[in-house]
Order: structure tokens, then sequence, then C-alpha cells
């Protein structure tokens, strides 16, 4: 346990020393991942830890992103309010759907979960005079806070979507070693024989669901604060089952793989579409190759390799 | 509201189910038999309707459109079962994963293929113009689209009951163990299973891509309503497609035309609603 | 003195069994899977501390019962007290919080997680902690001190670092008992704890279960007879999902149907 802990934190400090040294747009993208791997780990939370695929993920993202991109531009609403507003969408929404989804079992809660994605994004498309639809959200204005540099320049910025990151993963590391964590994996391995033990197996299967659409609000509202735009991209499917994609690549059940996982879809993406426009079909490609080649992930495979 | 209205979008609504059923009996018949969420199946629809497309630009035969758009697309679906699909027996999240990547592979190829511009199939002559009773016009073309979806619905509905690959199929959506314990073929059964719901949803591209277009992003755009058809009624389940297919059109219809701002929602209420009282759907077993 | 509801001797006394002693009792207890009635109408009462052995041959209904019992799967009709309280429309995690635990016929176990783990999840099944979220596991004495013994008391120590899906069938088995005694149960379900077990291996088991809590009571099905008649004093036997001798060990053996139907004799 000692070890991952170690290793990440090498990682979050490498990171801090060579931002500064780093051009704008690598910086821009650094700061992409790190964003978008809070979001992986959050679904990391019910897929790698609790053993349930959500297709909908993006929902929770998109949610919080919404919150802070209407109120930020047109109530001209602080940073607390923000925070606030998004956490407590995205909380409420993977509440309410996790009230529908979690009845459901194996490939059905797959579904649901698509479907119920397809709601927030249907609501982002369509409901116009909210969401201003397929155009977006443009020109959220990013927060005046107390913090060293203005978070409009990209490295005061970067350290600041690296602090709150970094708090993420904090909290969710602590939760995935708590009882409650080793009662996830337990569900993960064996529903029935949870419940002959006396777990409520709906109940902490609800609890890992709007846990994990919490901490992926709270990437939502750090996306919504480094784009500046929000639009319906954000809710998409494409969305949710790029973010199952980083997981299954990473290693599902690490949170650090996951984050890996992130890194590298996020630098394949943009190296990719740089220098062809094919960039669809080489991320396809991926897509298969992943399944084919590393069906347990990266990170799964050196773990496994080491202990046996 | 005019009683023209109520009448004009019951059609309306009705022609789109009929599509929706072209769409959703395949994956449903999919999932069925082989526990498969098939997101590539949306993809079928669309390239279903870039084939057929070309096809009548090369020829202009409609008819020559709808059998090569299906044939061609049966193929593309048996090669994505055979060589790819069947290496993972089981592993739903892979599965998911690997028909997305054909999904952004084929949304690629369509678009290296056929450009980026939405384009009409153009509609013979005989289906052109609408049938007009009082102030009500019906167009033929919709008109033909429900015959045509109800046809297949009476073929798959008597094949599925009366024929011998009816009643293998209808033993493996049971339970494809037992199926294969009493000497069924459950593989060569998923190839034409995968192969016939890939061309029934070329076939709705195609005559979907005579009044709605053929365009990038159609894909993703009609995944959700078949998901939703095949959730409301029931995985596996023809009748559940049929109820599903009907009650998803007028619904997204009436939504559309009451509430615009909120018809996906007025969409997806009623699905969770049947979720909360039957979670495997109208006509789905546990 | 004390007043009586603070004598928790006494308060554990009651709560341990019904008003009439009985820790578990089903009346008419039947379940139907499409037209076959796995279970029909059985009737059966285990005293508090008994030691009750259910017997009977394949596809008697055995397990189908277990499974009503813990409440794994919903009764078609019938009643089902426990500890004198009607559990009939109770769910499975309630039952396990009143003191029920079963093991399962095929090892039921966490596979990807370690021995130790396994144990821990048994643990801190009944434990308030379970929620916790706060604080590392590590940190809980109480739950590793009961799971490590929980290890000791089947065997299974020095495998505590081991995945469970590396562990030998026999292991495993231990491990099956582990998990179901690591809750504490007053009132045990066996479902062939020997399933697969060599000569060898089953006499460790039938050792092993022979130290069982006295006060503990225990249904166990079993297919070994010695096994089952060396725990049990009392025998119920199912054939075709009804009992049809129930008593203790002498008088079951000498029933005629008995002989014929199981014993072969």
């Amino acid at each position: 346990m000692r070890g991952p802990v170690a290793a990440a934190a090498v990682v979050v400090a490498v990171l801090a020393l060579i931002a500064p040294l780093l051009p704008a747009y690598p910086l821009t993208l650094l700061t992409q991942v790190v964003i978008v791997a809070v979001l992986a780990m959050s679904l990391d939370l019910l897929l790698g830890y609790t053993g349930l695929p959500s297709l909908g993920h993006a929902a929770y993202f998109g949610a919080a992103a919404y919150a802070v991109g209407i109120l930020a531009t047109e109530r001209a609403a602080g940073f607390v309010t923000c925070l606030i507003a998004g956490l407590v969408l995205a909380t409420a929404t993977a509440a309410i759907f996790g009230v529908l989804a979690i009845r459901a079992v194996g490939t059905y809660f797959l579904m649901i979960t698509l479907a119920l994605g397809m709601v927030v994004w249907g609501l982002a498309f369509r409901w116009v005079s909210m969401t201003k639809g397929d155009n977006g959200i443009s020109g959220v204005p990013r927060p005046d806070l107390p913090w060293p540099g203005s978070l409009w320049s990209p490295l005061p910025f970067f350290y600041f979507v690296l602090v709150a990151a970094l708090m993420a993963w904090l909290v969710l590391g602590v939760i995935v070693r708590s009882p409650f964590g080793l009662t996830l994996k337990g569900i993960r391995e064996s529903e029935s024989r949870m419940r002959a033990l006396g777990y409520n197996v709906w109940l902490h299967k609800y609890l890992a669901f709007v846990i994990s659409g919490f901490f992926a609000g709270f990437a939502g509202i750090l996306w919504a604060y480094y784009n500046g735009f929000v639009s319906p991209v954000d809710v998409q499917l494409v969305t949710s089952v790029e973010t199952l994609l980083m997981v299954a690549l990473g290693g599902p059940g690490t949170l650090a793989g996951p984050a890996l996982g992130a890194a590298a879809i996020v630098f394949l993406k943009n190296f990719v579409s740089v220098y062809t426009k094919r960039w669809l079909l080489i991320l396809g490609a991926v897509y298969i190759g992943v399944i084919l080649f590393a069906p347990r992930g990266v990170v799964g495979a050196f773990t496994r390799g080491h202990r046996s | 509201m005019s009683a023209e209205f109520w009448i004009t979008q019951t059609f309306n609504g009705l022609s789109y189910g009929a599509l929706l059923f072209l769409l959703a009996s395949g994956l449903s018949l999919i999932f069925g038999v082989m526990r498969i969420v098939n997101l590539a199946h949306g993809s079928y629809f669309m390239l279903g309707g870039y084939v057929g497309l070309s096809v009548v630009w090369r020829t202009g035969s409609f008819l020559l459109a709808l059998v090569a758009g299906a044939v061609a697309i049966a193929l593309v679906g048996m090669a994505m079962e055979r060589l790819f699909l069947r290496r993972l027996p089981g592993q739903t999240l892979g599965q998911v994963l690997m028909t997305v990547g054909f999904a952004l592979i084929f949304q690629d190829v369509a678009l290296l293929v056929w450009g980026g511009d939405p384009y009409t199939i153009p509609v013979p002559a005989m289906l052109q113009g609408a049938v007009a009773t009082g102030a009500l016009r019906f167009p033929t073309y919709r008109i033909f689209l429900i015959v045509v979806a109800f046809v297949i619905g009476a073929v798959l509905w008597l094949a599925l009951d009366r024929t011998r690959a009816g009643a293998m199929i209808r033993a493996a959506v049971d339970d494809a163990e037992m199926a294969a314990g009493v000497g069924i073929r459950v593989p060569r059964l998923s190839l034409g299973v995968f192969a016939l719901g890939a061309a029934l949803a070329a076939l709705g591209g195609v005559i979907g891509g005579g009044f709605l277009g053929v365009y990038p992003g159609a894909d993703f755009e009609v995944l959700p309503y078949a998901f939703v058809v095949v959730i409301v009624g029931g995985l596996g389940s023809l009748p559940g497609a049929m109820v599903g297919s009907v009650l998803v059109g007028l619904l997204d219809n009436f939504g559309k035309a009451l509430f615009p701002e909120l018809s996906y929602f007025t969409l997806f209420a009623p699905m969770a609603l049947i979720l909360a009282l039957r979670p495997t759907g109208l006509f789905g077993r546990v | 003195m004390r007043p009586a509801w603070l004598d928790r001797a006494a308060i554990a006394e009651r709560d341990m069994t019904g008003a009439d002693g009985a820790a578990l009792r089903l009346e008419g207890v039947s379940r139907a899977f499409g037209g076959l009635r796995a279970v029909d109408g059985v009737s059966l009462t285990v005293q508090a501390g008994e030691r009750r052995a259910l017997i009977g041959p394949n596809g008697a209904g055995k397990t189908t019962l277990f499974n009503l019992i813990a409440g794994a799967v919903p009764v078609s009709a019938g009643r089902i007290t426990l500890f004198g309280r009607d559990v009939t429309r109770m769910a499975a995690h309630r039952r396990a919080a009143l003191g029920l635990a079963r093991t399962f016929q095929v090892s039921n176990l966490f596979p990807a997680l370690t021995v130790l783990e396994n144990c821990l999840l048994a643990a801190q099944g009944l434990h308030p902690a379970k929620l916790a979220m706060h604080r590392p596991l590590s940190g809980y004495r109480e739950l590793h001190a009961r799971a490590h013994a929980t290890l000791a008391a089947v065997g299974l120590e020095g495998r505590a670092r081991v995945s469970a899906r590396h562990l030998s069938h026999g292991e495993q088995r231990q491990l099956e008992i582990a998990l179901a005694l690591a809750t504490r149960p007053r009132l045990l379900l066996l479902d062939e704890p020997t399933a697969g077990l060599s000569p060898a291996e089953s006499a460790q088991m039938a050792a092993l279960l022979g130290r069982l809590d006295p006060a503990m009571t225990v249904l166990i099905i079993e297919h070994d007879m010695d096994i089952a008649l060396e725990l049990a004093r009392a025998v119920t036997v199912l054939h075709y999902g009804r009992v049809i001798a129930d008593g203790t060990r002498e008088a079951v053996k000498a029933d005629p149907l008995v002989r014929e139907i199981y014993l072969g004799a």
C-alpha cells in the first residue's frame, strides 16, 4: 500500500516541478490530463472497485460543468456558489439516477445508465433557453481567488487544478482503503456472499454510485473553468465511453491506473489529431487493441506480474 | 389543439416508431441470443444509408439500394461477430468498448468516403406525394415505411414462432447454455442473428435516408432511441420491440411537438417510470 | 439486584430463542420453480443449541431449503421464524444481522481478495464500522484481531496474504467455514462442508466442526453420513422436497422408509 502512494507522490511532485519549464500548449494539455484523471478515478470507484460498468458517467461531469457555466456567465456567480451548485447538481443527479439504475444488474445496468446519461445530453442539447443548445455556453470566466498568480495564466491555473485533483485523489484513496472500500470490492467479487454476511448490497452500491457522481461533478467544475466553454459534447455518450476506456486501459481498481489511462488517451487524442485527420480511426483501433491485447489494463498487468 | 394536430402527430409518431422497429428489433434479438450490448448498431443504420445512397446514385434503383444496403451491412456485422466479438464471450465491458471502437472507425470511414455533407436519398416517384383526406395529408413515403415495418414485423413473428430456426433462436434467448446442450449450434445461430440484426438496421438506414437524410452523427443519434425501445420493451423480446417502438415513436413525436425544449426528457422520463415498476421492461423476463 | 432488562445474560438468553426455545422454526415452507416443487410443505423446528443434520438424496431440496432459510430465495408459501421473529419476508442481510450464517455448497468466496481480506469482510459484516469511509481499515484493530482469530481457528493463519483464488480446494472449503464463523453466528447453516474433499481432508474438516462452540445452533447438510451423524444427534430426512423422517439419529437410521430410499438397504 505504501508503494503506490509513494509513487503517486513522486509523480505529483515531478509534475509540479516540470510545469514551469513547459511551453503553454503542453502545459494546457497536462492540465487537461489532471482534470480528466479525476473523472476517470471517480468512475473507477464504480467500475474497478464495485464492479458497476456505468455508461453514463459524463452526465454528472456535465451537470456540474453546466451548473458552473450557467451560474458564472448569466448570474456572474462567485467561485463558492459555483462549486457548491455544481457538486449539488451532480450529486443530486447521481442520487436520482442511482435509484433507477442500481436495481438493475449486469447488462441492464449498462443500458440503463446509458439511457439515463442520454436524458442529460438531451436536456443539454434541446433545453436551449437554459443551456444554449448545440452552441454551448462560452466565456465561462475563471474565478478570482486569493491564489499566487492569476488563474487566467496557464501555470497558476495548472497548480490550482493539481491541488484540487490531489485533494480528490487523497479522499478517494482514503475511501477505497476504508472498511467501506473493502465492502465495495466484496460486492464486486460476490454479491450473494455479501448478503449472507449481513451487507445491504443495494445500499452500498447506491452510496458508491452517488459518491462517484460527486467526484465526477468535481472534475466537471474544474473542466468548465479550464475550457471556459460547456457544450453537449461534455455530456455525450462518447465522453462516457472514453472515460470507461481510460479506466480499462489503466487498470480498474487501482485509482492511479485510470489516471495514467486518462493521460494516455488525452495525449493520444491531441497528438494524433495534430498529425492526421483520421484520429477517430486510430482511437477506434486503440479501443479494439486494448480489449484484445490488454484486457486487464496496463497497470493491472504489471501488478499481477509482480505478485505471481 | 385541433383534431388534425393529434391525427397528424400520431401518424408521424407511428411512422417514426416503424423506423425504430427496424433498428431496435435486431438490437434486441442480438442481445437476446448473445447478451452483447452493441454500440455499433447505430453505425449499421448510418452505413446502410450511405451504401443505399451510393447505389441510388449509380443505378437509380431504390429497390437495389435497399437490397445492397442490407446485404453489405449484414456482411459487416458478420465480420464483426465472427472475427472480433466471438473472442470475448461473457465480457460485457470488453464487448461494449470493442463495439464503440468499431463505431468510431465506421464514423471515420463514412466521413472519408462520403464526406461531411448531409444527403437525402432520392425516393422513387411512386413513393412521393401524399394521400390527402380532407385537410389531412399523409406522405406516401411514411405510409410505405409503416407497411414495410409491419410486413417485416409479421414475417419475423411468424419465423420465430413457426420455423425451426425461430425455435432455435427462442431457445437461445431463453438459455443459451441449455440450447447448446440440446444440440443447437449457438455460434452459427449467433452469426445468423447478427447478420439479420445488422441487415434490418441497414434497411432502416436506407428507408430513413429518404426522409431523415444521411449524415455524419446519425449513428449516435439513433442509437439511444434503439436502446430506449429495447429497455422499455424488454431485452430479447420481439413483441417488446414492437410495442416499445410504437410507444417511443409516439412519445418522441408528441414530446417534440408539445415541449420542444424538454423533448428528450418527455421520452426518457416514462422509460424511467417503466423501469422503476418493471426493471426488465414490459415484455422482458428476469 | 439489577432489573431484568439490564441483565445482559438474560437479554441474550431471551434473544437467543423464541418463546418456546426454538432457534429456527419452519411451518409449511414451500418453494416452486415453474411447476417443480423443490421444497414442499416442510415443517421443522431446531432448538437453540441443537445440532441437526439434514440429509436426503440429490435433488431432495436441501440446498433450496437453506436458500429459503437464509433469504437468498423467497418462499412460495409458509412461515419462517428465526429466534422467535417472523423473518418470512425479511431480506437476507437482515436475517444475517439476527445471527444467522451460512456456508455454500460450491465455495462462494471473494476470489481476487486475500484470505485476510475475505475474513475481514466477514468480520465487519455485522459491525457498524462497515459504513466507515474516513479512516483506513488497517486502523480497526478489533476487526483484524477477530479475522486473525478466525483464520487460526480453521488453520489458515499461514495463508492470510494469499489471494483466495490461489488456495487449494481444501483450503477454500476451510475459508468457506471461516467466513461464516467470523460473523459470530448463533445459528450456522453448513451446506456440505466436505464437498469435494479427500478422505484425509474430510477428517480434518470433521475435527474442525467438532471444535465449534457448543452453544452454537448448527444445521448441516452432509453426504458423508459418518460426519453428519458424528456431529448431529438429530436428523431430518428430506425426499423430493418433503420431510419423510425426523428424529434422533438412531430412530432415523432404523426407519424402514429411510433405509429403503436413502441408505439403500
